[in-house]
């Protein structure tokens, strides 16, 4: 295996356009190399992502966002304040992947890029309407987090192409969103069922919302369906129980060793209507009661 | 296949090898600079045996390459007790908090790093801080009493000293 | 709760001071199976069957042997033939013959200079198979048209007409069952099947074997007993067991699952092959997991009658467990025993049958057998209590075993501690807290029957009266700090003053493992006698020294005394100064006992644990636990409470989500402890207990092991809390959360 370490994203391009073997991206490694201790991939070259200027950094965009770099670990997200005051749901997404020691090296980009439909920060990533950066052989090209899956274990990306930066749009007045997983145990485990809701209100009424489930079908569903239960509502029990309705419809899940298919739908539902009511109240916003 | 030459600091002391690609950190630590303290449990990032910190951050050694700890800080097991124990590996053993004692370094080491932050956790805290960290004795227990003791005592320590 | 605050005759005994490893484990210095290296050491790697049923059609290394730095490649072929019984099980396990039994099974082992060149070597090893049909479950192995997945299983126990799966039969009872339901209330009958689980130790199986080619050899390893890895290595490998030397390493957990061989001889094997030059083998989690010995998998079938009042007039079992690929591993001659040990009923029915199955060598799990059995009865009892609205501890109080009963397998119980766990567990705060929404309480008593086992234990008296113990059974979880006080309070000197070793093959007579709860009682009981021979021998020194008979010479507080009314005046002789003279008095004194030891004293516990369920998702959280257990006398009470909440933990994980889970293709779907999950720290609850001490006297100082039985309570426990949070009852381990939601919808029709 040779072990690259270039110092930009061109220079990381053109060595994986140039690879003729397996080829693996390396930014927090906590996927790739346990799937090499496993033997299941024996890269042939291997691509250190971590020498290029900037992959640590997390800084603001001129309209308010939030460009992240691909090798910002998890615990770094979950200790940046402006992070977690604009987008706490993708925040809490991504410091469920793991343990402590898992979050001091496992990255966003790394999580959308193995391609896992279980993944947890990718949920929150859609349902906030986050883009990233591709860079390739020939340049660079902005897309949603949507378009990057493709499948378990698969992405959308061409030969040579690497996701150089995950950008968050500025989060605006009265949003909130959250992430909310199953598991079994309360830690370590994979997601049995993912649901993430991204909203805005005016007044008490929701304007605008996303939601997105993951491990119920090959890839995280974005459900218009679930986003227009919701919209227009003040999320009363009726617009919960046809949030419910709409995510349990729109999950394809299958049973495997992590739960049944009757379940995860089931627990779609649920999650939903639970995820929904903490996005609410945190884009309401502490009562004034509270702030005293 | 070409080896890597790694410098980096162990504990504190500087250190220099030549790394095969693949090998991983916790391989290098063991196999290449005997320190055997550090553990594999799972190496999949699953039970925490392999815990250290680098550049202060507490990771799995079993999840990183040897060679990305080139100009890196490195923190182990066997640099935990300086002159005396360390309050936490003396609790540990006055706890009883473990019992056959291969989670512990790991647990120790992690736990150093939760009171580095947070010197005054609650035992939800630690028992999450430590999720990643299995142990197959104790039950936790008396991990989490130890843990909580020492913290207590280190706090006392720095009132003290302040 | 133990004797820190009670006043007994004893000075050290019931005391905690620090064990006397435990600044090695604190620091990183304590060596494991994995941390010896030596001088040209090779590294090993197994090549395993991806298939669970497969004839091994064609092995072809060439391309491995190929690699610069590949020493040696061993098969089947390399293994000697002829072998027979259990040793051939052994050798079969250690290395795949014409066929590979179940997923993970070893086909080859290869030796290079590194780990990473070994593991390369492996891959380039070409193995092809033909497929076979394959059964994994235990039901599915006994239906008519399962594969026979090996002839000729079945031993003499197993009646005409049942499947070829079956290896073994067993019944016994007494009383009239038939009339015993005939006199009950009620009578209810219902099937329950436990998973598979594994006992999770963190340290992977480990060791580094050298042999020579004149088949002498040397192991480092670890295990719970280096006499058995002997014993299996020198049979596997058609090698005398005195040209083996095997030392213990520290040992990373074991918890029944370290007391056989897996792959062992096949470090030894490749070093013969390699010129002798040392070999280490490490597994993987996923070898661990895939190709050690998980517990037997269950489907139970139970019949209990009651009377309103809640006396148990009859009770009838009918176990089926499936033990992996080789018969013997099944613990059916525990399981029924433990059935109904803490009941004295009239009439009981026990029958089982051993199924072999299409998966690895099963090996002891804490209480083999015993968690299984008390799932399938305890569940019931609970199922009856609740239906006849009595208080489940009332009812075990009322059917409980008590000193004198007749057990249920047969042998009449000496001193026993149950009725003593249920009233404590009766009368602790736990029992009485209010239960909120969605929430529930279980009670499950347990039992273990304890081991004795054969033991060889050594003291040497040092020139500075010290002592130095040799002891052969690894120490696990604080085995060395109990023997080292208990000597040390035989002696009169100090804990300090006495160091206990576990010493490898060479330096003592055969010792069972570190199994059956029996280090502490055995090894510690054979350590009291080391030391009361030392004695004998010190006072026959002083005796000597003051011209007085030795009967008229006593030990007390670490030195000899002049005793009775002839003895005349002396000033005590301490054992230092015995020491320091031992040269010129007699030569070294020491003293040594070896013994298959009995007077085991049955374990006993009762546990009491509330849950609360979501009853939108099934999942359950803990709320509080509480195991409650008779140690006859806690020695260093501290590790005695560490046994019982390692044990409630292992069984809490059990209970609720551990589980073997096997593909249609036969392969095993969840070999990581990412999918093998194992509770974690933020699953659990402090887990509160309660020492009960009715002293053995069966032992010198009323030790009854206290390794085991802890995890037996925890399975039925459970999953009654989660009936009485949800109104349904899990009759399936684990209670995983879309089997409760299931039921939970269910229940609710």
């Amino acid at each position: 295996m040779r072990y690259h370490t270039p110092t930009s994203f061109a220079d990381a391009a053109a060595i994986a356009a140039g690879a003729t073997g397996t080829l693996r991206f390396l930014a927090g490694g906590t996927d790739v190399l346990v799937q090499m201790r496993a033997g299941m991939v024996q890269p042939d070259d291997l691509i250190d992502l971590k020498h290029i200027p900037g992959v640590d950094q997390v800084v603001q965009t001129p309209d308010g966002g939030w460009k992240i770099g691909i090798a910002v670990p998890g615990i770094v997200l979950g200790g940046h304040e402006g992070l977690v005051r604009d987008w706490p749901g993708v925040v809490e997404g991504m410091s469920l992947v793991g343990s402590t020691q898992v979050q001091g090296r496992a990255t966003l980009a790394g999580n959308l890029c193995n391609g896992s439909p279980a993944a947890d920060s990718v949920p929150g990533l859609i349902a906030a309407g986050a883009m990233v950066t591709v860079t390739g052989p020939k340049g660079s090209r902005d897309i949603p987090v949507e378009a990057v899956p493709a499948g378990p274990g698969k992405t959308t990306l061409a030969k040579g192409e690497v996701v150089s930066s995950i950008t968050l749009p500025p989060r605006g007045k009265n949003g909130g969103d959250c992430y909310l997983r199953f598991i079994p145990r309360t830690e370590m485990d994979i997601a049995v069922v993912g649901c993430a809701v991204s909203l805005r209100l005016d007044g008490d009424k929701i304007v605008e919302a996303r939601v997105a489930l993951g491990a119920v079908a090959p890839t995280v569903i974005l459900s218009e369906a679930a986003a227009q239960a919701i919209i227009g509502t003040t999320l009363d029990d009726a617009a919960t129980a046809a949030l419910a309705k709409a995510a349990e419809g729109a999950a394809k899940p299958i049973s495997d060793k992590r739960g049944t298919k009757e379940f995860r739908i089931d627990v779609a539902g649920v999650l939903a209507r639970r995820a929904a009511q903490i996005a609410y109240d945190r884009a309401k916003g502490p009562s004034k009661g509270s702030q005293a | 296949m070409s080896k890597i030459h790694v410098t980096t600091t162990v504990n504190g002391d500087p250190v220099e090898f030549l790394a095969d690609p693949r090998e991983t950190l916790l391989d290098a630590l063991r196999n290449q600079l005997d320190l055997t303290g550090t553990k594999e449990g799972c190496g999949t990032g699953d039970c925490g045996a392999c815990s250290v910190t680098v550049d202060g951050t507490l990771v799995c050694s079993c999840l990183m390459l040897a060679a990305e700890a080139n100009g890196k800080r490195v923190e182990t097991i066997e640099g935990m007790a300086k002159e005396e124990l360390h309050p936490l590996q003396r609790k540990f053993i006055e706890h009883a908090a473990l019992q056959c004692g291969y989670c512990t370094p790991g647990i120790l080491v992690a736990a150093k790093a939760l009171l580095e932050r947070n010197p005054d956790p609650t035992d939800t805290e630690v028992r999450y801080w430590l999720a990643g960290n299995l142990c197959r004795c104790t039950g936790y227990d008396k991990i989490i009493r130890a843990v909580q003791d020492a913290a207590a005592e280190m706090r006392q320590d720095h009132r003290g000293a302040a | 709760m133990a004797r820190d605050d009670v006043k007994t005759g004893y000075k050290l005994i019931g005391t905690r001071p620090n064990r006397p490893d435990g600044l090695d484990k604190v620091t990183g210095r304590a060596r494991y199976g994995a941390d010896f290296s030596l001088p040209g050491m090779l590294h090993a790697a197994v090549v395993r069957s991806p298939h669970a049923h497969a004839r091994i059609v064609k092995i072809d290394a060439s391309k491995a042997l190929a690699l610069d730095g590949v020493k040696a490649v061993v098969t089947r072929a390399d293994l000697p033939t002829g072998l027979t019984g259990e040793d051939l099980n052994l050798q079969d396990n250690t290395l795949a013959g014409d066929r590979a039994l179940y997923d993970g099974h070893a086909v080859a082992a290869v030796a290079a200079t590194s780990a990473l060149l070994a593991q390369d070597a492996a891959r380039l090893i070409e193995v092809t198979y033909e497929v076979l049909p394959h059964v994994t479950d235990v039901d599915a192995a006994m239906a008519p048209g399962a594969p026979v997945i090996r002839e000729g299983v079945a031993d003499y126990s197993v009646p005409e007409g049942m499947h070829g799966n079956v290896a073994r039969y067993m019944e016994f009872g007494h009383g009239d069952v038939e009339a015993g339901f005939a006199a009950a209330d009620i009578v209810r009958e219902h099937t329950y099947k436990t998973e598979a689980t594994h006992q999770g130790y963190i340290e992977p199986h480990a060791c580094v074997g050298q042999m020579g080619e004149d088949g002498r050899g040397e192991m480092w390893v670890c295990t719970q007993g280096h006499w058995y890895i002997r014993r299996m290595s020198a049979a596997v490998l058609g090698i005398d067991a005195a040209n083996l030397r095997v030392t213990p390493s520290e040992i990373g957990g074991g918890f029944g699952g370290k007391t056989t061989i897996f792959m062992e001889p096949l470090s030894l094997a490749l070093s013969r092959k390699a010129g002798g030059r040392p070999v280490k083998l490490v597994m993987s989690r996923s070898e661990v997991l895939r190709a050690t010995g998980p517990t037997a998998s269950a489907s139970m079938d139970v019949k209990l009658g009651m009377k309103k009042d809640g006396t148990i007039t009859a009770g009838q079992v009918y176990f089926r467990m499936q033990g992996g690929a080789f018969p013997g591993m099944s613990p059916i001659g525990e399981a029924l025993p433990c059935a109904f040990a803490c009941y004295d009923i009239a009439a009981l029915k026990h029958e089982a049958v051993e199924v072999i199955a299409n998966r690895p060598k099963a090996a002891a799990y804490r209480a083999p057998g015993s968690p299984m059995a008390a799932f399938a009865v305890e569940s019931l009892v609970d199922e009856m209590c609740r239906e006849l609205k009595l208080d489940p501890i009332e009812v075990r109080l009322k059917n409980g075993a008590t000193n004198g009963s007749k057990s249920s397998y047969g042998p009449v119980y000496n001193v026993i501690g149950l009725k003593e766990t249920l009233e404590a567990a009766k009368d602790h705060p736990n029992y009485a807290i209010p239960l909120g929404p969605n929430q529930g309480r279980g009670v499950a008593s347990g039992f273990w029957f304890n081991h004795g086992g054969e033991t060889s234990v050594s003291l040497a008296v040092g020139e500075d009266g010290t002592a130095t113990v040799m002891i052969g059974t690894p120490d696990i979880g604080g085995s060395r700090a109990s023997i080292g006080l208990m000597v040390a309070e035989t002696l009169g000197i100090p804990y300090e003053d006495v160091r206990v070793n576990v010493v490898e093959t060479g330096a003592l007579g055969v010792n069972e493992p570190t199994h059956g709860s029996r280090a502490t009682f055995a090894s510690g009981k054979a350590a009291v006698e080391a030391a009361r021979q030392a004695i004998a021998e010190m006072c026959r020194r002083a005796a000597a020294d003051w011209g007085i008979d030795a009967e008229a010479v006593e030990w007390k507080d670490g030195a000899a005394h002049p005793a009775g009314p002839n003895a005349g005046k002396h000033p005590p002789m301490t054992i230092g100064e015995i020491g320091s003279k031992m040269g010129s008095t007699g030569g070294p004194i020491s003293g040594h006992h070896e013994v298959t030891a009995e007077g085991v004293g049955a374990s006993f516990g009762t546990h009491v644990v509330d849950v609360e369920v979501d009853p939108e998702t099934g999942r359950t959280t803990v709320l509080r636990y509480l195991v409650v257990q008779d140690a006859g006398t806690a020695i260093h009470p501290a590790y005695v409470e560490g046994q019982y909440q390692g044990g409630a933990a292992q069984g809490i994980g059990w209970a609720l989500n551990e589980e073997y889970v096997y593909g249609a293709d036969g392969r095993l779907q969840n070999p990581v402890f990412l999918d093998y999950r194992i509770p974690v720290a933020s699953d659990l609850p402090m887990i509160d207990t309660v020492i009960i001490e009715v002293p053995n006297p069966g032992h010198p100082y009323g030790v009854r092991g206290v390794g085991e039985t802890g995890i037996t309570p925890p399975l039925p426990a459970v999953a009654s809390a989660i009936a009485g949070a949800t109104g349904a009852r899990i009759r399936s381990l684990p209670c995983s959360p879309p089997k409760v939601l299931a039921a939970i919808k269910a229940a609710k029709g």
